[in-house]
């Protein structure tokens, strides 16, 4: 494919794409190994009512306002989860439970009792994305990365879902030995003075940052696949946290541009006449490398029968 | 009838200046309605092996989790060496129980000492090879030198409790607070842990043990503290590991036999 024809049309897309895999999976790691993955499938239903907070406030369906108020029902959905959890004394899975239903169906009903109702609110497009329609039209070719007329007209999607990147790598990097440490032995790190209960709030909120930006693009599929499956792929490649990380974004990467490839090409090469859905295809992928990982990843057996007495 | 000691006023600085490793006062936690520990007074005595005794269930972890604020107390003060505990971090090493961690985790045996040092290291300072020379001394003073790049997940319980105190080890503390080591483990690593908290002892070291084999208690420590919700008794072990206090502290559930035994181990 020539540079006039992938620059426009592909690069746009398989750089979102990858961006908001990675952004996701990287917070991933740390959710997994927490046992509160399900925080993305959690975030996905609160957004619900955080839009349609936003759209009675403003009046009118533009983004910025609809992704502050999808960010901000997410960081009242991870508060009050974390809440629960500590408060109830109960396992995360169910606090998440309470939390994301109860604020699912309060969107529905405040999109039922209030005018909104009249609005489109498109469900293929929370599940599915917009990923093919992110296309570059004001550029020419690889010429046109250094002209600065065609970079104004990148899509805005592709600087918001850069900067979460962006912020969620310079949070793990920052704070990785706490996150570390917490994650493994919260116990231990109470007594050197790590502040566990902060590090997990700005873990979930760190995610349900990175779940709103590439929502926004991608869609609710890709996040919530992102979330789990390159992170559980990693574990079974390695033993090490560290080399785990570098696995989960050479895993979200692939799944990402794959999945883009194949959706565009795939059912062309097979003879058929239509491209599938994107964020569809790169959840699929993500799916087929966990199940890869789990039949041949090295270090896929659980430990508690140790090898050596 | 509830008596706790902040209703009364006593405070640690009423009660005069006490500058023992680790001083307790007016201690009560509870996970529900029920308290799991009641107004518990302790003094550790510096530079002894003190051994924190009692049936199931009668609060031992949940008092050391409380003075180390791991668990959130209803009321009572904690002072470690004189001074309010968020002080005198880095002079306090805890081994948690083996068990309260997920030994799955995608981590190295030498990552995990490594995490002893990490006050020192900070946020993002770099691992030395003096860190990493210290890391493997403390290895090889559990006798796990040979086992640094396993991953955790591969070692027997015997094997990961050593790791646990040498993490403990790598934070050169003054006080170290360890519960149930023992539970568990091979005799060769009961061996190996008693001679690491001795040879602590003598550098003048205080360690404070949550310890649950009464057999083994006049050979390893030189105080008790004897709990059961409350405090049933405190001081050295001729003086406070009695048959007495063991029946108050147990009541039913030891069975006679034991306490006798018990009795002709003390003379």
């Amino acid at each position: 494919m020539s540079g006039e024809e992938f620059v426009p049309l592909s690069l746009t897309p398989l750089l979102i794409g990858t961006f908001a895999a990675i952004a996701c999976a990287l917070p991933g790691n740390f959710l997994v190994l927490r046992k509160q993955a399900l925080i993305g499938d959690a975030i996905s239903h609160v957004v619900l009512p955080g839009i349609v907070v936003a759209f009675l406030l403003t009046g009118a369906i533009s983004t910025w306002p609809m992704m502050l108020g999808a960010a901000g029902a997410a960081v009242v959905a991870v508060v009050m989860i974390e809440a629960i959890r500590r408060l109830g004394q109960i396992e995360p899975g169910a606090a998440m439970g309470v939390v994301f239903t109860t604020m699912f169906a309060g969107g529905v009903l405040l999109l039922e009792q209030t005018d909104t109702s009249t609005v489109h609110l498109d469900v293929e497009h929370a599940l599915y994305g917009n990923l093919e329609s992110l296309i570059w039209l004001d550029a020419v070719g690889w010429s046109s990365l250094l002209d600065i007329t065609a970079l104004a007209g990148l899509p805005p999607e592709l600087s918001r879902i850069a900067l979460a990147l962006i912020g969620v790598t310079l949070f793990i990097w920052l704070f990785w030995r706490p996150l570390k440490i917490s994650t493994f032995d919260e116990g231990f790190a109470r007594t050197i003075g790590i502040r566990t209960g902060a590090v997990g709030m700005a873990l979930v909120i760190t995610a349900a940052i990175a779940a709103v930006a590439a929502f926004d693009a991608v869609g609710s599929i890709i996040v919530i696949a992102m979330f789990i499956c390159p992170p559980a792929a990693a574990r079974m490649m390695t033993n090490r946290l560290e080399a785990q990380i570098a696995w989960s974004v050479v895993f979200a990467s692939l799944s990402a541009i794959a999945g883009y490839v194949l959706a565009g090409y795939g059912p062309l090469w097979l003879g058929g006449a239509d491209a599938v859905s994107a964020a569809g295809m790169i959840a699929t992928m993500s799916g087929l490398i966990l199940a890869c990982a789990a039949l041949w990843g090295p270090c896929r057996t659980r430990a508690g029968a140790p090898s050596t007495a | 009838m509830l008596e706790l000691a902040a209703d009364k006023g006593v405070s640690v600085a009423e009660s005069g200046v006490d500058d023992s490793p680790l001083a307790i006062r007016g201690m009560t936690v509870s996970y529900g309605q029920k308290p799991a520990v009641f107004s518990v007074d302790m003094t550790v005595q510096p530079g002894a092996m003190t051994a924190i005794i009692g049936p199931n269930g009668a609060g031992k972890s949940t008092l050391l989790k409380a003075a180390l604020g791991i668990v959130s107390p209803l009321s009572g003060q904690v002072t470690v060496f004189g001074a309010p505990l968020e002080q005198q971090r880095a002079r306090i090493a805890y081994v948690p129980q083996r068990a309260s961690v997920d030994w799955d985790f995608p981590t190295r045996v030498i990552d995990v000492v490594l995490m002893g040092l990490s006050r020192q290291l900070g946020l993002l300072g770099r691992i030395r090879a003096r860190h990493m020379a210290r890391a493997l001394d403390c290895l090889h003073r559990v006798g796990m030198r040979d086992f640094a790049d396993r991953q955790i997940g591969q070692l027997s319980g015997g094997q990961q409790q050593r790791v646990f105190l040498a993490r403990a080890l790598a934070q050169e503390a003054d006080l170290y607070l360890l519960d149930e080591p023992f539970a568990g483990v091979d005799a060769a690593t009961e061996k190996a842990i008693i001679a690491v908290l001795k040879s602590l002892k003598e550098a003048g070291k205080t360690v404070v043990v949550v310890h649950h084999d009464l057999a083994t208690v006049t050979d390893y420590f030189d105080h008790v503290f004897l709990i059961n919700t409350r405090k049933v008794a405190e001081g050295p072990v001729a003086e406070a590991f009695t048959a007495e206090t063991l029946q108050a502290a147990y009541g039913g559930r030891l069975a006679t036999a034991q306490i006798d035994q018990i009795s002709r181990a003390l003379g």
